[in-house]
Parts: structure tokens; C-alpha cells; sequence
């Protein structure tokens, strides 16, 4: 489905009609440019590129600088392809902003988690930890990682510790709870991957 | 201004006192009961403020019939209506808690009929 490029702003709370406080994360997404539409016959799949965020012209490589020369757009420095039905009422140069989505509606959120560096079991994998004190005793070790001689070899996929985060995560089903087309502002309900700042790519859903 | 700044901001409501540790307040609560609203009042001391802007809370904590009751108030929340603050006192603590442990006669906070300078400065 059709969605936007956009930076995650940061999470803030809302008062909802019954005075509840409604955790956000606020979004400031596109406005995008269509940059390129993909069709079946040429490309074998149906997908609009989007364009988002400005950089230096001479930062670009000349071959995609080409590109956005070639359509007369300005040079976009982020890219990002949304699989569609059908890419009718799309055209490249045209502009979408938030009034794609709608309030009390879903999306799926995608962004690239915070690096963890290396971690432990009990931060990556949630293993529940041993108790702190009473003698030489577990703590947050992951303990036993397997029998002995047979099978003489730690099974494939054994969680153990090693590096966390920094890796694409999608959050489905978040509800839209305001859209700002003037200050190019989307709220979702609850948390969406990454630091503040980061790209973060908002789907629209079928629901 | 930051962009949540601003969004907090808008609302952020005006008519809400600046709350201490030590004051004594009664906060009309909204309450709605199947499809007809009510007010009630919750008075008692002031014993925590933390947050700031939108995120800032304050508990309140009053005896009830021998029994020590605690409830925690978003400052902004819609479902407060009011706060009043009856009076203040002399503290010499940010958070309150060690009331908990205390009862009757020492659980008494001495008024404050001055005001601090730091309150003052902040009504200007």
C-alpha cells in the first residue's frame, strides 16, 4: 500500500475524550514526490517511488543526480519504493503529504531499531535473570546451552549473546490518532522503531 | 520551540495553580457514571510533583476513615476540573512519602503563611 517517507520526531501523550492519556509518537512525514512509477510490463512489478528530504547537489553521485534531472525534479536524498495495485491518479512530480492517512485508521511503521551493541541474553532475548545475591549463583548468564555427549555440539539457533538492534523492524497495525497536513504531522498510537530523528517509513493498511 | 513542544503546548491548560510539595488542595474530579457527569472532590496534601509540561502529575494523599488514600492527578488532564489550593506549608523535603510512615499528630504539616521567595518570583 501507499505510504510516506518520513523522521520520527519523538513520543508525547494525548488526553483522549474520557480524559485517558494516550501514548503518541509523533511523525513528521513528507510531503514525498512520486518520483518514478514501476509497471508490470516494464519492470515486472507495479510500485510508486517516493522521494524524500533534500541534501547538497554535490553529495549526489551523478548517475542518480541524472535521474531526478532526467524528470525535472529536484533531487531527492531519500528513496523508497511502496508495492500498489495499481498506480492510476499517480504521476511523477506530484506531491503527497498526511492527507493520504486518516484519523482512526491503521498503519504498519518501519524503521531501524536503536543499536545495542553487543547484548547479554536477559536484554536480547528477555531470559528471565537468576537472583542477585545467595552465593555463586546465575545472575544474567543464559546457563546450561545444552546437553553433553550427545549431541557434542550446541544446536543451530541457540539464542546466545551478540549484537542487538540496528536491524529493520516493522510495527503493524498502529491507529492514526491526528494528522496535520500543515505541519506535515502523523501521531500514532504506541512506539515506533528507532531514535528520534530517524527515517521511519508509514504504510497505509487495509482495515 | 520544538515541534512537541508545540504540540504539547496546545494543551496545556491555563488555569491550573503551581503546585508544591506541602500544599493542601481539593481537586474536582470528573466522574462519569452510565450517561450522567459528577463532580468529586478529592482533598488532601500534596506529597509528589514530577513531570514537567504535559507529562507533569502531582499526588495527593488524605486519611479516609483511619485508612491512607493516595491518588495520582495528570496536572492537565481533562478529567480534572479543578484544582483549589487551600493552603500551604512549610516543607523542608521535595517528595513527601515519609507522611506514609506517620500518623495522627505527626503526620501534621505546620502552615506556611508567607510566601517562599521562590513562589513570588514565579507570580510575576
Amino acid at each position: 500500500m501507499i505510504g510516506l517517507i518520513g523522521r520520527k520526531v519523538g513520543m508525547t501523550q494525548l488526553f483522549g475524550e474520557k480524559g485517558e492519556a494516550i501514548p503518541v509518537t509523533i511523525i513528521e512525514a513528507g510531503p514525498c514526490t512520486v518520483t518514478e512509477l514501476r509497471t508490470a510490463q516494464r519492470d515486472g512489478y507495479t510500485a510508486v517511488q517516493l522521494g524524500f528530504g533534500t541534501r547538497k547537489e554535490s553529495r549526489f553521485t551523478r548517475p542518480v543526480l541524472g535521474q531526478f534531472k532526467k524528470r525535472n525534479l529536484a533531487p531527492a536524498s531519500q528513496l523508497r519504493e511502496f508495492r500498489v495495485d495499481t498506480t492510476e491518479g499517480l504521476a511523477v512530480g506530484q506531491s503527497l503529504d498526511v492527507s493520504i492517512f486518516e484519523r482512526g485508521r491503521h498503519v504498519d511503521v518501519q524503521g531501524v531499531t536503536k543499536g545495542r551493541g553487543f547484548a547479554g541474553v536477559v536484554k536480547r532475548y528477555g531470559f528471565a535473570a537468576g537472583h542477585a545475591s545467595h552465593g555463586p549463583t546465575a545472575g544474567k548468564q543464559p546457563g546450561s546451552i545444552g546437553a553433553s555427549a550427545y549431541p557434542s555440539r550446541v544446536i543451530k539457533g541457540k539464542r546466545l549473546p551478540g549484537r542487538m538492534g540496528g536491524v529493520n523492524l516493522t510495527i503493524k497495525n498502529l491507529e492514526v490518532v491526528a494528522v496535520d497536513p500543515e505541519q506535515n504531522v502523523l501521531m500514532v498510537r504506541g512506539a515506533v522503531p528507532g531514535p528520534p530523528n530517524g527515517l521511519v517509513v508509514v504504510k497505509k493498511r487495509e482495515d | 520551540m520544538s515541534l512537541i513542544d508545540k504540540i504539547e503546548a496546545a494543551q496545556l491548560k491555563s488555569d491550573r495553580p503551581d503546585l508544591r510539595p506541602g500544599d493542601t488542595v481539593e481537586v474536582s474530579v470528573r466522574v462519569i457514571e452510565g450517561d450522567k457527569e459528577r463532580q468529586q472532590k478529592f482533598r488532601g496534601e500534596v506529597i509528589n510533583v514530577r513531570g514537567g509540561g504535559l507529562r507533569k502529575t502531582f499526588t495527593v494523599r488524605k486519611i479516609s476513615e483511619g485508612v491512607g488514600v493516595e491518588r495520582t492527578f495528570p496536572i492537565h488532564s481533562p478529567s480534572v476540573a479543578e484544582i483549589k489550593v487551600m493552603k500551604h506549608s512549610k516543607v523542608r523535603r521535595a517528595k513527601l512519602f515519609y507522611l506514609r510512615r506517620k500518623t495522627g499528630k505527626a503526620a501534621r504539616l505546620t502552615e506556611r503563611k508567607t510566601l517562599g521567595s521562590g513562589e513570588t518570583a514565579k507570580k510575576e
